[in-house]
């Protein structure tokens, strides 16, 4: 496959290795943002082959992860609802909530699907005038434009049985967040590739300067990774704090406009909680009140009791870089993919669910 | 940190859900929970020997004679497919159960639950392959059931399938036997049926089509135990993928297994398939391919056997069975590096970006 092949070939990633090897004179923290790409260095061991002075913690980019138990409740007592069918994107379903998870809620009777494009959604309201059909749309700002797409098209059809849950979360005011805190270890960033491809590069300028951290964009496979490591340890060992782009064959500096214009169009910016790291102001998107009418918020009356979360999970810790999935008492042990007790052991993006998978044997 | 910084307590991960108490489709899926069915309900009520050698076919001795038995069930949606239907897998689906524990296909059963409301012209479409694979095959199919349920409560026709067959004097397959040292031999590319199905679910196209590889394998199967019986066991990696089926042989011999990722074949439009739904083929349905575990020393011979005949002309030495890491499937990946093939909890989910 042209545009994946060549980014997974060892031989390529071998003078990558080599040179940060020859490159490092002492040791870096460098984190990767997006789950998508901590999936990818398990599965691939980048970080078994990196000199032992890179030490690689994972990101808060796992948009399973850090979706808040309140908007799970929601999604599952909307799904129980009689006349409603709940479309998702696949990884939502194992999501625990308080109480049951949405696998569950369709075994009991709920009309729950899964979809890969909210606009399958549209598809089913048109068919469906009885039902009322619930899109669970979360996610970053690499699903912003694609839920946005689907509220604005719905609007501009006049479909009456179609909302929306929205639960949308932007990169960089964590990474803000992360930067401002004193415990944080991270010296080098390694931006996430999709968001940037969507967004640009301008945000994460900003970060640069104002916390002189470097920042590389980067990709999702191996050669992409080891790229992007490889230019963080360059910028590192050289001193200088710039924003350098690897992922140049999908992402430009000023991003994908279309994309933002429909985002901003349909959302606006918000205060959002984000599970395991707390409220983060302005890093969420909400529906503006135009479209209050496909606000499944709003169009239900769903108030859902959320439990308290357990202490054992040091999900906190994982998704801020501060702890590795192994560090935890209950990896492997009390937590498992089969019945999580955490966020990030459910999705397969998620950084304990990585190791899990892919790790378990040297943890 | 924000200012009304959290505790941690309040930063933590909600509780596990409480022990399963409904079936959910992933009790189907082939992978964990499917264990679990049969481990806590299914093994304790009916357990006897023949049963809890958990191999695709129960083995059974009656009069002397060694005589292979198995049932499975087909639920697909579409009924009809590239490269088959439900009634050609129905008969495939049960000799390649048969053939895995390498017994000669000789009877088969079909029972259909019908939902009202089926034209009836697509149950004689169904039927007249299903007739057509047992024929291609050498079975009969000598006995069979029909039941209607209500409109609604079928998804168009559900089959079930039985099948006997002989196993011939001095051949000895379970899954069970996988020794440290042991090849581990993959009949052709994966992925192929499941990508199939999905894509027609999808509604996607590629540039190559994609086929199922939907096949009955005894005569491959026969072709290998003729070239050498050092075979100790052997597989359809169906539903749960690849994956599945070295997992569970891994388990059960208490021995670990060490993959070459490149040495695994799937095709170019199938790979492809995957990358664009989020999935893994190791983890995607087969259902005309095998995964033998064989004696190392004979390994060529039986290998070339494959290769000679025409459902296994691409198959190859995927791995070897080790001692270390028993239980577990491990992959050496391109990069000189190591990682688990697990088993998955439940169906494979697609990720959101």
């Amino acid at each position: 496959m042209k545009y994946i092949d060549e980014y997974r070939d060892a031989a390529l990633a071998r003078p990558l290795i080599a040179g940060i090897a020859k490159r490092v004179t002492r040791p870096w923290v460098l984190m990767e943002i997006c789950g998508g790409q901590t999936h990818t260095l398990m599965r691939y061991g980048i970080d078994e082959v990196l000199p032992a002075q890179v030490e690689l913690v994972h990101g808060p980019g796992c948009p399973v992860c850090v979706t808040p138990l309140e908007v799970i409740d929601k999604a599952l007592a909307i799904a129980s609802l009689p006349d409603v069918t709940l479309v998702s994107y696949g990884d939502m379903l194992r999501v625990p909530g308080s109480h049951t998870d949405l696998f569950h809620v369709k075994a009991g009777g709920g009309d729950v699907r899964v979809a890969y494009s909210p606009m399958e959604s549209l598809k089913i309201a048109r068919a469906h005038p009885d039902r009322k059909v619930v899109f669970l749309g979360i996610g970053f700002e690499t699903t912003a434009p694609a839920n946005a797409m689907a509220v604005w098209q719905a609007a501009r059809e006049g479909l009456k049985n179609f909302s929306m849950l929205t639960s949308q979360v932007l990169v960089p005011p964590a990474l803000r967040l992360l930067l401002e805190s004193p415990q944080h270890r991270v010296q080098g960033f390694i931006a996430p590739g999709h968001v940037c491809t969507v967004m640009g590069m301008e945000e994460y300028e900003a970060l640069c300067r104002d916390f002189q951290v470097p920042i590389v964009v980067g990709g999702f496979e191996p050669v992409d990774l080891l790229e992007a490591i490889s230019m963080l340890v360059a910028q590192l060992e050289d001193g200088r704090a710039e924003v350098e782009n690897q992922y140049g064959r999908s992402v430009a500096r000023e991003g994908n406009l279309p994309a933002q214009k429909i985002m901003a169009s349909v959302f606006e910016v918000c205060d959002r909680k984000w599970r395991g790291i707390g409220t983060i102001p302005r890093s969420g998107l909400r529906l503006r009140e135009v479209y209050a009418a496909f606000d499944a918020e709003k169009v239900f009356d769903v108030s859902a009791q959320s439990a308290d979360e357990p202490a054992e999970c040091i999900s906190a810790l994982v998704l801020q870089g501060l702890k590795k999935p192994p560090d935890c008492p209950a990896f492997g042990v009390r937590c498992t993919p089969a019945s999580p007790l955490g966020a990030p052991m459910v999705s397969s993006e998620g950084a304990c669910a990585a190791y899990h998978q892919y790790r378990r044997h040297s943890a | 940190m924000p200012d009304d910084k959290p505790s941690l307590e309040q930063l933590a991960c909600p509780a596990p859900l409480p022990a399963q108490e409904k079936v959910l489709l992933g009790h189907g899926s082939g992978g964990r929970l499917s264990a679990e069915l049969l481990q806590k309900i299914f093994l304790p009520a009916f357990q006897n020997p023949a049963l809890n050698s958990l191999n695709d076919q129960a083995q059974l001795t009656v009069d002397g004679v060694r005589l292979a038995f198995t049932t499975d069930s087909f639920v697909v949606k579409p009924l009809f497919f590239p490269g088959g239907d439900i009634g050609s897998l129905a008969v495939n689906g049960t000799i390649n159960d048969l053939a895995m524990g390498g017994a000669e296909p000789l009877y088969l059963s079909v029972a259909f639950i019908l939902e009202e409301g089926l034209p009836l012209e697509t149950l004689q479409r169904v039927v007249a392959s299903l007739s057509q694979a047992a024929q291609d095959a050498g079975v009969i199919i000598v006995t069979g059931d029909t039941k209607v349920v209500e409109k609604g409560k079928g998804d168009g026709l559900f089959i079930n399938t039985s099948g006997i067959g002989r196993v011939l004097p001095g051949i000895n397959l379970s899954a069970d036997q996988a020794r440290p040292g042991d090849a581990i031999i993959l009949s052709g590319t994966i992925g192929d049926h499941g990508i199939t199905i999905l894509s027609q679910r999808e509604g996607l196209e590629f540039e190559s089509p994609i086929v199922s590889d939907c096949a009955a394998l005894h005569t491959l199967t026969a072709a290998m135990l003729e070239a050498s019986p050092a075979i100790r066991c052997m597989r359809d990696p169906t539903r749960g993928g690849l994956s599945s089926a070295l997992n569970e042989i891994a388990a059960q011999s208490r021995v670990g297994m060490e993959l070459e990722e490149s040495s695994i074949p799937v095709q170019e439009a199938v790979r492809g398939a995957c990358e664009l739904l989020g999935l893994d083929p190791l983890y995607v349905a087969n259902e005309g391919k095998l995964v033998a575990i064989v004696d190392p020393l004979h390994a060529d011979k039986i290998l070339a056997a494959m290769r000679a005949h025409p459902l296994g002309k691409n198959a190859r030495i995927i791995g070897k069975v080790t001692q270390a890491n028993s239980g577990l499937v491990m992959m050496r990946t391109s990069f000189g590096t190591t990682r688990i093939v697990d088993m998955l909890s439940g169906d494979q989910l697609p990720r959101i970006c």
